[in-house]
């Protein structure tokens, strides 16, 4: 059975080409453009793994992040946070709020889907 | 019927007695055992006011005029409940500053004037003549009664020749009396404490007669009070008497002359020379005012007690007879043989006499020799007093002369023109000349404001006025001056009548006098001080005067004296006016009071000075003082501020501690300021860091599409033609966002730095918005969106950079076509000329923006709603720099909006004057300006944002 991973951004053309890496792979993928119909999908989908920008509208990755760790139904699922925030801080703050990994926009593809692949596993 | 030999021998016993009693106290007072130290003493000596005036004429004045007779005593006992403020005041700055007169007083006050010593002086003397020559007469026509016993005597000896007028005698021997009371030694205190025992005796003699007369004629003649009034109502017109206004005259003309009189007799209490010199100088202890202020009232109710019965006595006793009233004091008792009771009576007369006479020409020979005769003198080059050693001697002399002069003078008025007036009217007549010191001498008690030239003015007005509405028709009864002058009016002009002067009428001569010379009095002092200014002087001694009870508690008084001089110096002046004993024992009682060991240690400062000065001015008066001391001390000029700073110590250091506070004040304000500074600086630096970060996210956002799908092109050779071409448009698109991006954060860091190169010209609004709306239609096609453009033909043109306008237009446009509804967009654009301004209006028909985002949405990065929660839809730059653009033009961008309803932005910029807009004619240009149409839409590389 194959893996499932969520992709939230609001950008369309990074959520395009994390859709593309993320099949490529083989991962059954779905999409959210804003906070609210990320965590609808969260419930329903139940991903193994979320991608997951922090500046969203509606919902902003940090809450979700939060929403994904005091939810039992939800456990287990692995959270990586996107950001075009660079700094210190803003990483230090995803990872405190349970995020599994942090990833500074822009990244490199590879050790994008490395990291992915790494906490499903499958590396 | 009393012999001649006898009467002047008791006569002479009483003087005789009255000297011993002088000479006592002055041998106890040089024990240190004053006699006077006393506040019964002063009280009694105080009563020196009630002189034969009060002893004769109460009588006389209680027949004609019934209770007029009163206000010569009520006024003075109005006085004494304000002694504690005024008298007390007085006697204080007496003692600090050694004042010996009522001249040395209002000169002292007057920054040591000796001008105002002597104007002071030349009016208290042509005041108290008439005054004097009252007790002579008073004196011989009771000597005449009481030897000749012919009740019906009028005007005693008047006309005879004068070796044979007991009046003249009566002059010498009092002159001869006081010269031996007053001026038997020069004292530096100028205290004369035999005079005052003695006429503390002699005001218990006088009240004793009174009483004593007064005790006859009510049981002795009649039976009891109320046999005499009841007798003297069946007399005719006696009756009216008992009423206020009932004798005749208009009610409110007497009123008037009762109230006029009580006036002047309130002041007469104060400032009569005797009073004065009784009062304040002779003063011991200032607590004796304490006594005085209820026992000399008394003395005025007791020894007026029994006037109305003698009055009535003699209304009923005489009637039918010519006797004069003045002298039924002395008349009741010898018409029933009383012989001694009436010697009684003359010695009682005599001493209420003898008592102002002494007094007052001693006081009046003081201010005469210190304050007139002695600057004249030591002004006079030619006399070379400057360089006598000892001038005690000529001192005395002029005082002396003095005495006898003015008693000499006292005696020729009282021969010349004593008849024109009854006793009463001539005291009245002195009371107001007195009263013109009122003004200078109370205003500088209490006004630091009062001036030197307006205490000359004051005294000279008020003086003048004197002189002609009070003394000018006293001469004119006694023939001196034509009577036309009173009748007429000087060259026949009605409104200078002495009597109804400027045709006031209706009043008696006092209270017409009294209005019109306190009035000229004050009205000159008043004015004459606020448009003068003092001199340093005056300044410190105003200064020290009203506020002596703050400046005597550090004893000095001023210390204005500065410059060189040697003790030897100054023990060479005192001893010229003091003697050279007098003065060694001075400065060796200045040494044991500083606890040197002898007058060799002292140092001649400041100190000194002042003390020698003070010394002085108890001999010779404080003005003369003061030259005198000038002119041996090589003084410099103190300077205005060099007063001040000596004056007002206290209020530097006030001065200082208010700048202390001032200083930790500001240090506070600044301490403040720079937390605000800092503030700032903070949200500056949060507000770059914001920068910095908003730019770094919106930077870092294309570039991630931009780097994943190049390497997803890099790395998956195998895609086919159509994903690759996807995906490359979305790398150049993302790659234009980016650049677009960084031009924008470019564009603003250079106006916000003022660094565009601004290219202003005359731009047509018309074309600017037609050019816009043609590079965003394909915005508004894309959305479906409906735009309305009003654009009127005729507007005119404005200075402006074209290309920026054009960029301002386009970014609100693009900005309404990105907010507008979706579906059933619409936006409206109009353009406007209003007064003096073009007007453009973007209105969509979006969801508005609530009131607290309307400013917001001008600053950076920062667009409607919580950019933390709502991914911004643009880069947030355009509408900070579309307002710096326009603000830059001088012109306003706003936004008005209600959530639900859209938004409208709009600005406005102003148009330019003729010459601004570039010479020419504006009309030709702006037609020219107008002709030329848009550029073809989407001409421009300008995008929307």
């Amino acid at each position: 059975m194959k893996k499932r991973i969520l992709i939230a951004d609001d950008e369309p053309n990074i959520v395009m080409s994390l859709q593309f890496l993320m099949e490529f792979e083989g991962y059954e993928v779905r999409t959210a453009a804003d906070g609210e119909t990320a965590l609808q999908i969260l419930g329903d989908f139940r991903p193994d793994l979320v991608l997951l920008d922090v500046m969203m509208p509606k919902r902003n990755g940090y809450e979700i992040c939060q929403v994904v760790r005091e939810t039992p139904a939800l456990a287990g699922i692995k959270v990586v946070m996107l950001t075009a925030k660079g700094r210190d801080i803003d990483a230090e703050k995803g990872l405190a709020l349970g995020a599994d990994s942090y990833v500074t926009k822009p990244f490199a593809t590879k050790e994008l889907v490395a990291t992915v692949k790494a906490l499903l596993g499958d590396a | 019927m009393l012999r001649d030999w006898v009467v002047i021998s008791v006569a002479c016993a009483y003087l005789g007695l009255l000297f011993a009693i002088a000479y006592y106290a002055d041998r106890r007072a040089d024990r240190g055992r004053s006699l006077i130290a006393n506040p019964y003493i002063y009280s009694l000596s105080l009563a020196v006011y009630a002189t034969a005036w009060t002893f004769y004429g109460s009588v006389g004045r209680a027949v004609s005029t019934g209770i007029g007779f009163l206000p010569i005593y009520i006024g003075p006992t109005i006085m004494c409940l304000l002694w504690w403020i005024l008298l007390r005041k007085i006697i204080l700055i007496s003692k600090v500053h050694r004042i010996t007169s009522l001249a040395d007083f209002i000169a002292s006050r007057y920054g040591k004037s000796a001008l105002v010593a002597g104007l002071v002086t030349v009016i208290a003397v042509i005041g108290i003549l008439p005054y004097i020559s009252l007790q002579l007469k008073a004196i011989s026509t009771a000597f005449t009664i009481v030897h000749s016993h012919d009740v019906e005597v009028v005007g005693a000896g008047h006309g005879g020749p004068f070796l044979s007028d007991t009046a003249l005698y009566a002059a010498l021997i009092l002159a001869a009396f006081t010269i031996m009371f007053g001026t038997r030694h020069l004292d530096a205190s100028e205290r004369h404490e035999g005079m005052v025992a003695a006429i503390a005796f002699e005001s218990l003699v006088k009240l004793v007669a009174f009483l004593a007369v007064g005790g006859f004629v009510t049981w002795g003649m009649f039976d009891g009070f109320r046999d005499v009034f009841t007798r003297a109502r069946e007399l005719p017109g006696v009756q009216a008497l008992f009423v206020i206004g009932g004798t005749g005259d208009g009610q409110t003309g007497v009123l008037a002359s009762l109230y006029s009189a009580t006036f002047f007799a309130m002041l007469a209490i104060m400032f009569l020379p005797r009073q004065c010199q009784v009062a304040v100088v002779e003063n011991v202890d200032v607590n004796h005012v304490k006594t005085a202020i209820w026992l000399f009232p008394l003395y005025m109710l007791v020894i007026n007690l029994f006037v109305p019965a003698i009055a009535f006595g003699g209304m009923v006793h005489f009637a039918g007879t010519p006797v004069d009233p003045d002298t039924y004091v002395l008349t009741l008792p010898l018409s029933r043989g009383q012989n001694g009771l009436g010697l009684l009576v003359f010695i009682g007369g005599l001493s209420a006499a003898t008592g102002m006479v002494i007094v007052e020409t001693i006081a009046l020979s003081t201010m005469v020799c210190n304050d007139l005769a002695m600057p004249l003198l030591l002004r006079w080059p030619a006399l070379r007093l400057n360089e006598r050693k000892n001038l005690t001697g000529l001192l005395l002399g002029i005082r002396r002369g003095a005495i006898l002069v003015m008693l000499l003078l006292g005696y020729l008025y009282f021969r010349i023109a004593g008849e024109a007036y009854a006793l009463v009217s001539i005291g009245l007549i002195s009371f107001a000349a007195v009263a013109q010191f009122a003004p200078a001498c109370l205003g500088g008690l209490f006004w630091k404001g009062g001036t030197r030239a307006g205490a000359l003015a004051g005294l000279s007005a008020g003086f003048l006025v004197w002189l002609y509405t009070l003394l000018v028709p006293a001469f004119a009864k006694s023939g001196w001056v034509p009577m036309s002058i009173v009748e007429a009016g000087p060259f026949g002009i009605e409104a200078l009548r002495p009597l109804q002067l400027f045709g006031l009428t209706g009043l008696d001569q006092i209270t017409h006098g009294m209005i019109w010379s306190m009035l000229a009095n004050v009205g000159a002092y008043v004015a004459f001080s606020l448009s003068t200014t003092q001199s340093a002087v005056e300044h410190s001694q105003a200064t020290l005067f009203v506020d002596v009870f703050k400046h005597s508690a550090a004893g000095t008084g001023s210390l204005f004296w500065r410059g060189g001089v040697s003790v030897q110096e100054l023990r060479a002046l005192l001893s010229r006016f003091l003697g050279a004993d007098k003065a060694d024992d001075v400065l060796e009682g200045y040494a044991r009071d500083r606890r040197l060991r002898s007058a060799w240690e002292v140092e001649a400062d400041a100190n000194l000075i002042q003390f020698a000065e003070t010394k002085l001015a108890g001999a010779i008066g404080g003005a003369s003082a003061h030259a005198m001391v000038a002119s041996v001390v090589k003084e410099a000029p103190l300077t205005m501020d060099e007063v001040m700073s000596i004056l007002d110590e206290a209020s530097q250091i006030m001065k200082y501690s208010r700048e202390l506070e001032k200083t930790s004040r500001e240090l506070t304000s600044a301490y403040a300021d720079l937390s605000s500074a800092n503030e700032q600086l903070k949200e500056l630096d949060r507000m770059k860091d914001d920068f910095v970060s908003h730019v770094s996210h919106e930077l870092r956002t294309p570039l991630t599409s931009i780097r994943s799908f190049s390497e997803i092109l890099h790395d998956h050779p195998q895609l086919d033609a159509a994903t690759r071409t996807k995906y490359l448009s979305v790398v150049i698109q993302e790659a234009e966002r980016l650049t677009r991006l960084i031009n924008q954060v470019l564009d603003l860091s250079k106006i916000e730095a003022g660094r565009v190169d601004w290219r202003i010209a005359v731009v047509s609004p018309r074309e600017v918005v037609e050019h816009a709306v043609a590079a965003t239609s394909q915005l508004f096609a894309e959305k479906a969106a409906t735009l309305e453009v009003d654009v009127p033909e005729e507007v005119p043109p404005i200075l402006a950079d074209r290309d920026r306008l054009v960029q301002v237009v386009i970014n609100l446009l693009s900005n309404a076509a990105k907010f507008c509804a979706d579906p059933g967009g619409r936006v409206s654009i109009s353009l406007r000329a209003e007064p003096g301004v073009v007007r453009v209006d973007v209105r969509d028909n979006g969801m508005g923006i609530a009131a607290k985002d309307q400013e917001l949405i001008f600053e950076k990065f920062r667009q409607g709603g919580d950019t933390l929660t709502t991914k911004p839809r643009g880069t947030g730059l355009g509408l900070p720099i579309s307002r710096e653009i326009i603000q830059h033009f001088g012109g306003r961008l706003w936004v008005e909006s209600e959530p639900g309803r859209g938004a409208t932005f709009s600005f406005v910029i102003p148009l330019r004057r003729q010459a601004e807009v570039g010479g020419g004619d504006v009309p030709d240009d702006r037609a020219a300006a107008l002709g030329a149409p848009g550029t073809e839409a989407g001409a421009t590389g300008t995008e929307p944002r």
